[in-house]
């Protein structure tokens, strides 16, 4: 009786076991097959939605350790469970105490050398991406940018195409065959902050008096969201990311219009006269004029961008000028003053950043 | 449950009840105090009030984060409201807690009358109160004479540059520098004491190796604060002489180095963790064989498991800096130690499995939040595993995922530790028992809070919401999350609001405990409940793990087989 027992309780647990397996089973493979399309860019910017092979990566790697945490999960949990209901006082027992066991070498050993040789392949297929990301090799046509966070912003210089822009970063489009990846060097011009644009990468942190690198090589083309992810300061909450994936041709397009300097129009020419006649000269640069400050976004081509403060606001004319007036009223605690400006004052500056293409 | 009589006879020297004394003279008593059993009660219900506080904290951020762009409070408040939050929550709330059982139960567990220092224990106490209460003065003199008050907003880890003076301006930082400097202190007294005791105090019989499981779990959190809190120290030391003698070591615009503020911090950080959650290992190595009615399953493996976490501790704090660009060959050494720290604490959870396995569980409130706190360590471990995979790090680290796993650490298994130890050792306290009713309802509440928070808190990292920030846009897909997250606060706060009436009610009404209510087996039953001054008449004699199953079992004694 107790032998027949015992089987069928085997039995039990292994056709428990074989379904087990079978829905782990199918779990990679949806995993896996909604792995091989690319997902494309999202508002959402989710880690499991990758979109570039550092990221994809790091999909792939985290599919293999959840599906391990939930096998684990699976066998533990439900030993738990099972102790819990099966091993309760019952009503009927009487006041005598269970037999007293004191433990078991052979289990102990078990569940000792089990988990080690799951940590030993965690740890090779962690080692493994590791190394692919952070040691890879660039082919000669790789976009060179270097990013420098500021409290609360950021700023993108292409130095091999000498020129600088700011909150909006434009790559191009990598095809999977011959890849055109982008390689990003991280700097700060004065507290910590971090890259993170999910589906395209990992963060990794700009720290100042360090030079920190990454790369991205996104397949598709679109907007890709992401943001500051190291605690900066007062706005670390408003210093977003904003990607824009290019097909190489509007990428050259772009190149031109941002490498030109800025059109100077008479129209405007009041509203110059405020920018450099206020501090507005000391912070920003507008090249081709005499504005060569450093603190703030470079504003040479201004209206090329979709949001002004880092991605705070749409960037519209009557934000434009809301910010102009107060910025605190679209990112308080920036670091940007209100010039006390008269209305006529602001209208003309905001016509003159309008024009600025 | 047997009301059994005391096994030792306290001495006859009649208690005066302390409501018959005057009001100043039973305060003047508890000032100053050097009884290792009173300064445990303070210590508790110092982090008790500390956790309220932060819990008050962090409902306020909660509420601010339930809807996208909201204004219930600024950026600048909000940003205060996470610093004061983690400090308060890791140094004065989680610290004296543990420190607090500790201080009762080591002494009454070895057989010992009192701690090995007991001035050096007051001491101890008072600094990390007088810590928090510098901490937290800073809210009035934050920015000195001009203007109102600020509590520091560097965050709990206070990252340099951050720190600076360019950076911070006013003193709210020295507060945070001076208030942790100073609890630091009290810290490494208490961690020295508690070593001492255990090295030097053992009544008779009691070996190293008859030392009930808390005792244990309790000498490694010793070990680790003394190891720990150094470097925190200097740290600290260093960012005040940067501050105001000139120095450069954290100031980056004069080649002072970030990175090494966070070495410096996480060396102590995450030791601190373990900390932590290895007295409420302890815990759970007490209440669950009482409840089972079986010993400890593989008493020695869990020591050396213990030890190996100890150690293994030590050597993983970079797994906090997977993002801070270093090479790959110390990221791949920071996984594997960091993978590594899994096996012991996988032993332990098997062995809590194994010690119900075969016994007869009674559902009392103590065992409830124990075996809840097995099942969420799985949880917490295995989301820890996930973390620890330094790419899943690239994704997951200062995300709200990052957030979830470690409130899974710290609430789901060392508050449930917490309050599990508050329902097994209230009646040794007080000499009444809870209530159970008034349990069960705070048992149930908290864990349904618990997991409707801090489940769903993971979702929103995955979704790529970074940490700290104190509103996010509503196209971003983190509404309906956010909102069910700060849903759950509701549940826990009352929760705690009940548990603490039930404290309180029990107190008066609660039914009368006698020595060994839960029939337990560890020496802390065999004095009276609350136990005298000295604990014991006579020091008891021990001679084996569980000294009150030999007396009660004279047949069957467990030094048979040890």
């Amino acid at each position: 009786m107790r032998s027949r027992n015992c089987e069928r309780h085997n039995s039990k647990l292994r056709s428990l076991a074989k379904r087990a397996l079978r829905a782990l089973f199918f779990v990679s493979i949806v995993g896996w097959s909604a792995a091989a399309f690319a997902f494309g860019p999202s508002s959402t910017p989710s880690v499991f939605s990758p979109d570039s092979t550092p990221a994809h990566d790091i999909y792939h790697l985290s599919l293999f350790v959840l599906a391990i945490c939930l096998a684990i999960f699976l066998v533990v949990f439900s030993l738990i469970v099972y102790a819990t209901i099966k091993y309760r006082k019952k009503a009927t027992d009487d006041d005598s105490e269970p037999p007293q066991i004191y433990g078991s070498n052979q289990v102990e050993l078990a569940w000792t050398v089990i988990p080690i040789l799951i940590v030993v392949v965690l740890f090779l297929a962690a080692a493994r991406v590791i190394h692919a990301v952070e040691d890879a090799q660039f082919p000669p046509n790789t976009i060179e940018v270097t990013a420098t966070g500021h409290q609360f912003w950021w700023e993108f210089q292409y130095p091999a195409y000498g020129f600088t822009t700011a909150n909006e970063l434009h790559v191009p489009v990598s095809d999977r065959s011959h890849p055109t990846p982008t390689h990003i060097v991280l700097l700060s011009a004065d507290t910590d902050h971090s890259f993170w644009v999910p589906q395209l990468a990992g963060k990794i942190d700009l720290i100042p008096n360090r030079r920190n690198e990454m790369w991205v090589d996104p397949h598709d083309l679109g907007h890709y969201v992401g943001q500051c992810a190291q605690y900066c300061g007062t706005q670390h909450a408003k210093m977003l990311l904003n990607v824009f994936v290019d097909t190489p041709e509007d990428f050259q397009k772009w190149v031109q219009q941002q490498k030109a300097p800025a059109v100077a129009s008479d129209q405007v020419a009041a509203g110059r006269k405020v920018f450099e006649t206020n501090a507005c000269m000391n912070c920003h640069t507008i090249a081709g004029t005499i504005s060569r400050g450093r603190f703030g976004p470079d504003l040479t081509h201004l209206m090329s961008r979709t949001t002004i403060a880092s991605g705070a606001a749409p960037n519209t004319q009557d934000n434009l000028t809301l910010w102009v007036k107060d910025p605190d009223a679209i990112k308080p605690g920036c670091l940007m003053p209100a010039m006390q400006l008269d209305t006529q004052d602001v209208n003309a500056l905001v016509a003159y950043l309008m024009s600025l293409n | 449950m047997a009301d059994a009589q005391p096994m030792v006879p306290p001495l006859m020297i009649p208690q005066e009840r302390e409501g018959s004394r005057p009001f100043v003279q039973v305060m003047h008593d508890w000032i100053v105090t050097v009884d290792h059993k009173r300064l445990g009660i303070m210590y508790f219900s110092y982090g008790i009030l500390a956790l309220v506080v932060g819990g008050i904290e962090a409902s306020i951020m909660r509420a601010q984060l339930a809807v996208a762009n909201n204004n219930l409070v600024s950026p600048e408040v909000f940003n205060r409201l996470f610093t004061m939050h983690g400090t308060t929550m890791i140094f004065f709330a989680a610290m004296p807690i543990v420190f607090g059982i500790a201080n009762y139960l080591t002494p009454l567990m070895i057989g010992a009358r009192d701690m090995a220092f007991p001035r050096l224990n007051a001491w101890g106490f008072w600094m990390t109160a007088l810590g928090g209460i510098l901490l937290y003065f800073s809210f009035v003199g934050g920015f000195g004479l001009y203007g109102a008050g600020s509590a520091p907003d560097v965050g709990w880890f206070a990252y340099a540059p951050l720190t600076s003076p360019a950076f911070s301006v006013g003193h709210s930082t020295d507060y945070w520098i001076i208030g942790l400097l100073i609890s630091g202190f009290g810290s490494i007294a208490t961690g020295l004491n508690i070593m001492t005791t255990v090295l030097c105090m053992r009544g008779p019989g009691m070996k190293l190796s008859r030392m009930p499981m808390l005792v244990w779990l309790n000498s490694v959190m010793a070990f680790l604060v003394l190891v720990a809190i150094g470097p925190l120290t200097a740290a600290q030391l260093m960012l005040l002489i940067d501050r105001y003698l000139g120095g450069h070591f954290f100031d980056t615009q004069a080649g002072g180095s970030a990175v090494i503020w966070m070495h410096f911090f996480w060396i102590f950080g995450h030791p601190e963790v373990y900390i932590l959650v290895l007295p409420a290992f302890g815990i759970l190595s007490e209440v669950i064989p009482v409840f089972s009615r079986k010993p400890i399953f593989g008493y020695n493996i869990m020591v050396a498991a213990t030890i190996a976490i100890g150690f293994i501790s030590l050597s993983v704090w970079a797994h906090h800096m997977f993002t801070v660009g270093m090479t790959s060959y110390a990221n791949a050494f920071f996984v594997a130690s960091t993978a590594a720290i899994a096996v012991p604490t996988g032993i332990k959870i098997f062995n809590w499995i194994g010690t119900m396995w075969g016994g007869k569980i009674t559902f009392t409130t103590a065992m409830l939040f124990s075996v809840a706190a097995v099942a969420q360590m799985l949880i917490a471990g295995l989301t820890g595993i996930m973390l620890a995979s330094a790419p899943f790090d690239w994704q997951l680290g200062n995300s709200y995922f990052v957030i979830a796993h470690f409130h899974y650490v710290i609430l789901g298994v060392i508050v449930f530790g917490v309050f599990s130890a508050a329902y097994y050792w209230y009646p040794k306290v007080t000499g009444r028992m809870m209530s159970e009713t008034l349990g069960k309802w705070h048992f149930w509440l908290f864990l349904i809070g618990f997991h409707v928070t801090f489940d769903f808190m993971h979702i929103p990292g995955i979704l790529g919401m970074p940490r700290r920030i104190y509103t996010y846009e509503a196209s971003r897909g983190w509404e309906t999350w956010n909102l069910i997250v700060s849903i759950g606060v509701i549940f826990q706060a009352l929760a705690v609001l009940i548990w603490v009436f039930n404290v309180i009610r029990s107190s008066y009404k609660g039914k009368i405990a006698g020595s060994d209510p839960w029939d337990a087996w560890t020496l802390e039953w065999s004095t009276t409940s609350p136990p005298p001054d000295y604990n014991y008449a006579e020091l008891p004699v021990v001679r084996s793990r569980r000294p009150l199953w030999d007396l009660k079992h004279p047949e069957d004694p467990d030094w048979k087989y040890e």
